[in-house]
């Protein structure tokens, strides 16, 4: 089985880090990636904006680029129900999309896998992207996942499934509503006691370390697959 | 003249501003999710009386044609009234025509959103007839001048020792801090007032179509006492609240308790089937009910976004929105308020004047999982966002953007080199001020020297 890569944007140039350890993850497991030099976005920003001609294009053009592969893994919930739940809508409910997986979910239930040798010795709590929990039912997979992670330990907060507040364009048009939100969600962690966010979708911790940082909390953000990544 | 949209930022900053807000509603929505969660644990299975309650509102409301007609039939078989409103202006008209012809000086109503959607309150004080609230939650609403804050809960807003102020301030009784003595304040008044009633004036819960009866479902038999004690009954009643069979209450009954308030069934349950009839004692000498449209048909032949007619008006989704949590129910400037509203409001309303509500969601999706009867909620806000844009609602510069943006992602190659350059200005501090609604209370990453495409240019592949 050959696996393509997809990197969403915002993870291809932010936070490239959580791709890279999602490569090792996978290598570490001897599953064949390639990563398609050509793939961009997956149209989300338009799409959710309203601009579903503009999602459209790019959406056609994923599917071009991915349409050799056996399954394409992604590091984000959100662009994977993108691509799973909202292609569909705009191309057709007939039309051949490339079939793509969430990353813990592609691990957990495309591979059986849940314990990928990994070391993490801290205590972590898991923040539930909206995507992946309610477009793409993830709930269980990543804290398999995490719970299978030496010296890691899993400390549940209160508000894992509500929403961080970043919801892409709307954090930039109504910020003190999406403010609000981070403030939310930060105060639930930190009634942890947890040194670490974990979570599937960079966005979502952008959001929650940006406001972590402005107020010098001690709490650091990781992406799931850099935790997975680490021995 | 300030839009909709401006007044929606101002007040929604001003409200998740205010701190003592945020925390009174979080608490109050508290208890109500702890009643919720204990509400389904009685059902054996949740999700299948939801999937029954979405088919049987499906049945009816693309039907609905043929439900409204035999409800019609039925209503005047027992002796019943009906006068379809096809706009808020018709309705209001007929409840003061109705009024003029009975020789109405006082009204007595109970809770109906409905009614707040064509301003009947304004109408009929204007036309000098004294019109009273007598549901605790819109009495306490009605006597500060303010509009509900939220469907089912209409002072959620507001503490016991708020509530017993504004007594103090308006009818000028004793501070108090026990709710049964407040509760007693409202009733000593109200009792009053519904003696002396010469017409009440309700909603529905559901209106049954083959039995031409309407439910109404409270806490506080002031429902009852309104549509009992007076001459004249007027329910008015959006065209929505069908179903088809009376035998279906045993279904939304307790699915309306459970969604709204956790309560297994409401403390008072009416069936209203008719005016007083020969043999009886009591009951209104008339019954009228006012069909209403008031832009629920522009809904109904939207075959997308149809099922948002299903709507049972629980607040299910209001009390689960991050954002209705943060703002409040008066942010919104409509009646109905939260998910479903930024759902129907562009819709029963100016769809240009209230865009802006579609996009006042992070599209967390919370609202769809709870809602009772299935609705899609947060895709209607994305296919009202897709509408918005095709209509042309958006800024030129916005379009501008989004053109420039996917002429972009078009080429890896025009992607890479401008990612580049907004990696570079980023790192610059250059490119901050853009940012800058977002990095006001917040600090955006340092974005890396090298992406994953550069990362997998020199390390990727394997030889």
């Amino acid at each position: 089985m050959r696996v393509a890569l997809f990197i969403p944007c915002f993870v291809d140039q932010l936070f490239p880090n959580a791709g890279i350890a999602m490569v090792t993850v996978l290598r570490r497991l001897n599953v064949d990636v390639y990563y398609p030099q050509e793939q961009t976005c997956c149209g989300q920003p338009a799409f959710n904006t309203g601009y579903w001609d503009e999602a459209r294009t790019l959406a056609k053009r994923y599917c071009e680029i991915f349409a050799g592969a056996d399954a394409v893994v992604c590091p984000s919930g959100s662009c994977t129900a993108m691509v799973r739940n909202f292609y569909p809508e705009l191309l057709g409910a007939q039309s051949s999309i490339p079939r793509t997986y969430e990353f813990a979910e592609f691990l957990v239930k495309q591979l059986g896998v849940t314990d990928v040798g990994a070391k993490f010795p801290a205590r972590v709590t898991y923040h539930d992207s909206c995507h992946a929990l309610r477009e793409l039912r993830l709930k269980d997979e990543p804290r398999q996942l995490l719970r299978k992670v030496q010296g890691l330990e899993l400390l549940e907060m209160d508000q894992a499934e509500t929403c961080c507040g970043f919801g892409g364009t709307f954090s930039v048009k109504f910020p003190m509503i999406s403010y609000a939100m981070d403030e939310v969600k930060v105060t639930s962690i930190q009634k942890t006691g947890a040194e670490y966010v974990v979570s599937g979708d960079s966005s979502c911790l952008m959001q929650i370390d940006g406001y972590l940082r402005r107020q010098n909390l001690p709490i650091k953000t990781i992406s799931l697959a850099e935790v997975l990544a680490s021995t | 003249m300030t839009t909709a949209s401006e007044q929606f930022l101002r007040d929604a900053a001003t409200k998740t501003a205010d701190l003592r807000h945020r925390a009174v509603i979080q608490k109050n929505i508290g208890s109500y999710d702890a009643a919720v969660t204990r509400g389904k644990s009685r059902y054996a299975d949740w999700q299948n009386a939801r999937s029954r309650a979405a088919a049987i509102k499906w049945e009816t409301i693309n039907h609905l044609d043929r439900y409204l007609e035999q409800f019609e039939r039925n209503v005047l078989e027992n002796g019943g009234h009906v006068f379809w409103a096809e706009t808020a202006v018709d309705a209001r008209e007929h409840v003061l025509l109705l009024a003029r012809r009975h020789g109405v000086r006082k009204v007595v109503k109970s809770k109906s959103m409905t009614t707040e959607e064509i301003h009947l309150n304004e109408a009929l004080e204007t036309a000098g007839i004294h019109t009273v609230e007598t549901d605790l939650g819109e009495y306490i609403c009605q006597i500060r001048g303010e509009p509900p804050y939220h469907i089912v809960t209409p002072v959620m807003h507001l503490t016991k020792a708020d509530i017993a102020q504004t007594f103090q301030e308006k009818l000028g009784t004793p501070p108090t801090d026990s709710a049964e003595e407040l509760a007693m304040i409202a009733r000593v008044r109200l009792r009053h007032e519904f003696m002396t009633a010469d017409m009440g004036i309700t909603g529905a819960n559901f209106a049954i179509a083959d039995t031409g009866m309407i439910a109404i479902t409270e806490n506080e038999g002031n429902a009852r006492l309104s549509f009992s004690l007076p001459r004249v009954h007027v329910a008015i009643v959006g065209i929505e609240k069908l179903i088809p069979h009376f035998e279906d209450l045993a279904l939304f009954w307790p699915l309306l308790s459970t969604s709204g308030t956790g309560q297994a069934i409401t403390a008072y349950s009416s069936l209203i089937g008719g005016p007083r009839q020969g043999c009886e004692v009591d009951g209104p000498q008339e019954f009228h009910v006012i069909l209403l449209d008031n832009g629920r048909t522009k809904l109904l032949a939207d075959a997308e976004q149809r099922d948002a007619l299903h709507c049972i008006r629980c607040g299910a989704c209001l009390n689960t929105c991050p954002i209705y949590k943060n703002i409040g129910g008066h942010a919104y400037g409509t009646t109905y308020q939260g998910p479903i509203g930024s759902v129907i409001t562009p819709h029963l309303r100016d769809a240009r004047e209230w865009s802006h509500l579609p996009y006042s969601s992070s599209l967390c999706g919370a609202c769809t999982d709870v809602c009772p009867v299935r609705i899609d909620l947060h895709h209607h806000l994305l296919h009202n966002r897709r509408n918005a844009i095709q209509h042309k609602f958006d800024s030129p510069i916005q379009r501008l953007l989004f053109g420039v943006w996917l002429w972009t992602m078009q080429s890896s190659i025009r992607y890479a080199v401008a990612a580049k350059l907004g990696r570079l200005a980023l790192r610059l501090g250059l490119a901050q001020p853009l940012l800058k609604p977002w990095t006001a209370k917040r600090e955006f990453p340092t974005p890396p020297k090298q992406s994953f495409k550069d990362y997998w240019r020199r390390h990727g592949p394997r030889t």
